[in-house]
C-alpha cells in the first residue's frame, strides 16, 4: 500500500460530498461544513500523494481490477500530483470565500442552494482529468467539469449570464465534439484508447494520419485552454459569472486544457514536428491577449484577457519541449493557477467595497481599505513577473530555455514574452493608479457604496449605512458586511500561497524538473501502466 | 478494417446538416445542430469499430475475430448520455432566454459594442442599475440586479 494507491479518492470523495450536500440542500450550514471538510480531506490525501510522488515514481491504479490496456487506469506522476494539490488548494480557498460571501449576504433564508453540489462535481471532474490514463476517460472528466461549469456559469439565470452562458456552452460542446471525433479516429487507427498503449502503438501509424489525429486533439484542447485564435469565447463569458465562480474557472479550467495539451505533446505525439507552429500560436496568444487587456476598463474582463495572454507562456514552454522548458512550463502552470485565481477573488472584494469592477468608477481604494491594496498589489506584481515573485522565476525559466535552444523563432518569442510581461505591468499599473491611488473626488461616476464613510472619516463596514433604504446593490432585510473576514481570509491565504511558490521555488523547481524528465522519458509512464518491458 | 459505406454517408449527412444549423443565430437551431453533430460523432465511432460480428457474449470455441467489437458501443452509450444531459441543459437555457427576452436569438456582447464604438466605459442611461425582476426562481421581495453583480439569495 503506497500513497499513490489513494488516487481514486481524489475523484470519489468530491462526488460523495456532492451527493451528501445535495441531500442537505435545505441546510445551508450543514452544506458548507460538509463541502469544506470534504475538500480539506481531499487536499490532505493529495498532499500525501505529492510528497511521496518523487520517491515512488509513476504509479498506475487499475480501476475495477481490469488489466491495462482494457480497463481504465489512473496514473499518478509528479506532474499530475502537483496539479492535483494546487487545484485542490485553490478550489478549497474559493469554496471558503464563496461560503463566506453566502454567510455575509445572509443566504440562510434564501431559496435552495445548488452551488455546493455543483462545485464539488466540478472539482471531481478536474481531478479525474488530471489523473486519468485513458483517453475516453479524459473526455468523461472534461464533460463532468464542463457540465458543472455550465450550471455555475448561469447561476441565478439573469439576462447577462444567460447570454454569456450560451456562448460558453456552445463553444465547449463543439470542442468536446471535436475531442470525441478525434477519439473515434484514434480508435480506428490503433484499436486502443489507453494512453500508455497509444504511446506505443501510435508510432506505427502512418505519419500523415498521425499529424491529422495530433492536430485534431490539439484544436479540441486548444479551445478549452483558450489558445489564440481559439480564445475568443473566454473574455466574453467569464466576467459575467459570480466572482468566486470566475475565479475558479480562470484558475483551473483553462489549465486542464493546458495539462491535456502537455500530455498529448509529450506522451502521445513526442517529437518536434509541430513545435514551430506551437511557438507561433504561443506568440500570438501572448501579444493579442495582452493588447485586448489594454482596451478594457472592467477589471474582470481585463483579467480574462491577461489570462488568455499568459496561457501563451505555457504553450511557449511546451513548444520548447526541452527538459528546462517543460519544467518551467510546469512551474508556470502552478504559479498561474494560484495568482490568477487570487486576482479574481480580490476583484470580487473590490466589487463589494467599491460597488463596481469598472476602473473608471473606482478610486481611493488604497486609502479606504489598505488591506485590499496589499491583496491586489502582491498578485498583480506577481502576474507581471516582477522579481522576486514566482511569476518572475517562471518567466526566467522559460526565457532561459528559449535562449538555450537559440533558433531565431525562440529569440522572437523570448522578446515577445518580455514585452508581454511589461504590458501586463502597464495594465496592472493602470488599474492600480485608477482604482487605488487616485482620490475619490477625481472619479466621474462613483458608486454610492464607494463614497460612503462615517462622520469621523473612517470607512464603513456594512451596506446598511450607505443607503439606509432597501434599494440598490445590497438591497434586502439585513445590513451586508462589505469586507467580511470569511472572504478576506481565504483571499489572504491564496495570496500567501502565491508567495509560498516563491519561497519554495527550490524544491518546486526540483519537482517540476523531475516531472519534465519523467514526461520526456515516457518509459516510466508506459511501464507503470503496461508493466515492465512494454516499451519494446 | 472493413468500413460500412452506409454509416459513412449517414455520418457525413449528419455532420453537414449539424454544422449548417450550428451556424444559425436561433438557439433552437443551434441545439438541433449540436444533437445532429453528436449523433454524427457516435456513428463515426461505430464505423471505426470495424465490421459487424457475433454479439460479444462468450461462447466456447468461437474465434476472437468473429465477435463484434464491444468497446466502441460502450463509448457511444456514454457519449449518448452526455449529449442527453447537455441537450437538457441547453433546452433550459433556451426557455430561460425566452422568459427573459421573448426571443431565442444569440445576443451580441454589449462590451464588444462598447470597445468598438469607443464610448465611455460608463453611461448613465445605459448602465444605471435597474432592478429587473424577471426571475421565476426568486421570492417576490428579492431584487435581481441587471448587471454582472451577485444575485442575492442564490448562495452567491
Amino acid at each position: 500500500m503506497i500513497a499513490a494507491d489513494l488516487a481514486p479518492l481524489a475523484v470519489v470523495l468530491p462526488f460523495l460530498g456532492a451527493a451528501v450536500t445535495f441531500i442537505l440542500i435545505r441546510h445551508a450550514h450543514a452544506q458548507r461544513a460538509v463541502s469544506i471538510s470534504v475538500l480539506g480531506v481531499t487536499l490532505l490525501i493529495e498532499v500525501l500523494m505529492l510528497v511521496n510522488a518523487p520517491s515512488t515514481g509513476t504509479h498506475a491504479v487499475r480501476l475495477g481490477g481490469w488489466e491495462p490496456p482494457f480497463g481504465i487506469v489512473l496514473v499518478v506522476d509528479q506532474f499530475s500530483a502537483l496539479m492535483l494539490v494546487i487545484s485542490s488548494a485553490v478550489s478549497l480557498a474559493v469554496l471558503i470565500y464563496a461560503s463566506g460571501q453566502g454567510v455575509a449576504d445572509g443566504d440562510e433564508d434564501g431559496p435552495v442552494s445548488i452551488f455546493h453540489p455543483t462545485y464539488l462535481i466540478l472539482v471531481a471532474g478536474v481531478s479525474n482529468a488530471f489523473l486519468t490514463g485513458d483517453l475516453f476517460n479524459l473526455y468523461v472528466g472534461f464533460e463532468i467539469l464542463l457540465t458543472a461549469s455550465y450550471v455555475l456559469m448561469t447561476l441565478g439565470g439573469t439576462a447577462p449570464r444567460i447570454r454569456a452562458g450560451v456562448t460558453y456552452v456552445v463553444v465547449s460542446v463543439v470542442s468536446s465534439m471535436l475531442f470525441l471525433i478525434a477519439i473515434g479516429m484514434i480508435y480506428g487507427a490503433t484499436g486502443t484508447i489507453n494512453m500508455a498503449d497509444l504511446a506505443v502503438k501510435l508510432e506505427d501509424v502512418d505519419p500523415a494520419t498521425q499529424l491529422v489525429l495530433h492536430l485534431m486533439l490539439l484544436v479540441a484542447f486548444g479551445i478549452k485552454a483558450a489558445v489564440f485564435p481559439l480564445s475568443f469565447w473566454l473574455p466574453d463569458s467569464y466576467p459575467t459569472a459570480p466572482a468566486p465562480v470566475t475565479a475558479v474557472f480562470a484558475g483551473l479550467l483553462t489549465k486542464v486544457g493546458v495539462y491535456a495539451m502537455v500530455r498529448v505533446e509529450t506522451l502521445l505525439f513526442p517529437g518536434d514536428r509541430i513545435n514551430s507552429l506551437l511557438m507561433v500560436v504561443a506568440l500570438l496568444t501572448m501579444i493579442v491577449g495582452i493588447l485586448g487587456a489594454l482596451a478594457q476598463s472592467d477589471i474582470k474582463r481585463l483579467l480574462s484577457f491577461t489570462l488568455v495572454s499568459h496561457i501563451g507562456y505555457m504553450v511557449f514552454g511546451l513548444a520548447i519541449s526541452t527538459r528546462v522548458g517543460l519544467g518551467a512550463a510546469v512551474y508556470y502552470v502552478a504559479h498561474h493557477i494560484t495568482v490568477q485565481t487570487s486576482l479574481f477573488l480580490v476583484t470580487g472584494l473590490i466589487e463589494r467595497r467599491g460597488g463596481t469592477a469598472n476602473v473608471d468608477r473606482l478610486g481611493g481604494l488604497a486609502k479606504l481599505s489598505p488591506l485590499l491594496g496589499v491583496l491586489f498589489f502582491v498578485p498583480a506584481m506577481n502576474l507581471a513577473g516582477i522579481p522576486p515573485f514566482s511569476g518572475f522565476l517562471g518567466k526566467l525559466g522559460l526565457i532561459q530555455a528559449g535562449v538555450d535552444l537559440g533558433t531565431p523563432l525562440t529569440y522572437v518569442l523570448v522578446a515577445a514574452s518580455v514585452v508581454t510581461s511589461l504590458l501586463t505591468l502597464l495594465v496592472m499599473a493602470r488599474v492600480w493608479n485608477r482604482a487605488f491611488w487616485r482620490s475619490t473626488e477625481d472619479v466621474a461616476d462613483p458608486d454610492p457604496i464607494l463614497l460612503a464613510s462615517k462622520a469621523d472619516g473612517s470607512s464603513i463596514g456594512t451596506s446598511r449605512h450607505v443607503t439606509g433604504e432597501d434599494t440598490g446593490r445590497f438591497a434586502g432585510k439585513n445590513p451586508v458586511t462589505l469586507l467580511p473576514r470569511t472572504m478576506t481570509g481565504p483571499t489572504i491565504g491564496l495570496v500567501g500561497l502565491g508567495l509560498a511558490l516563491t519561497f519554495l521555488a527550490g524544491p518546486l523547481f526540483t519537482l517540476s524538473d523531475g516531472a519534465a524528465q519523467e514526461m520526456l522519458d515516457r518509459t516510466p509512464y508506459i511501464e507503470a501502466v503496461l508493466g515492465e518491458g512494454a516499451d519494446r | 478494417m472493413t468500413v460500412n459505406i452506409t454509416l459513412i454517408v449517414l455520418m457525413a449527412a449528419f455532420f453537414a446538416a449539424g454544422i449548417y444549423l450550428l451556424l444559425e443565430r436561433s438557439l433552437t437551431r443551434v441545439l438541433l445542430g449540436l444533437i445532429l453533430m453528436g449523433n454524427g460523432a457516435n456513428i463515426l465511432i461505430l464505423a471505426m469499430s470495424g465490421g459487424s460480428g457475433r454479439a460479444p457474449l462468450y461462447v466456447s470455441g468461437t474465434p476472437a475475430e468473429e465477435y463484434t467489437d464491444s468497446l466502441p458501443q460502450a463509448l457511444i452509450l456514454t457519449a449518448i448520455v452526455i449529449t442527453f444531459a447537455v441537450t437538457a441543459f441547453v433546452l433550459g437555457i433556451i426557455y430561460r432566454s425566452w422568459v427573459l427576452g421573448r426571443e431565442d436569438e444569440v445576443q451580441d456582447d454589449p462590451e464588444d459594442h462598447r470597445v468598438r464604438t469607443d464610448r465611455g466605459a460608463y453611461d448613465h442611461e445605459d448602465d444605471a442599475e435597474l432592478a429587473a425582476d424577471t426571475s421565476d426562481f426568486l421570492e417576490q421581495d428579492d431584487v435581481v440586479n441587471s448587471g454582472s453583480t451577485a444575485v442575492r439569495g442564490t448562495g452567491l
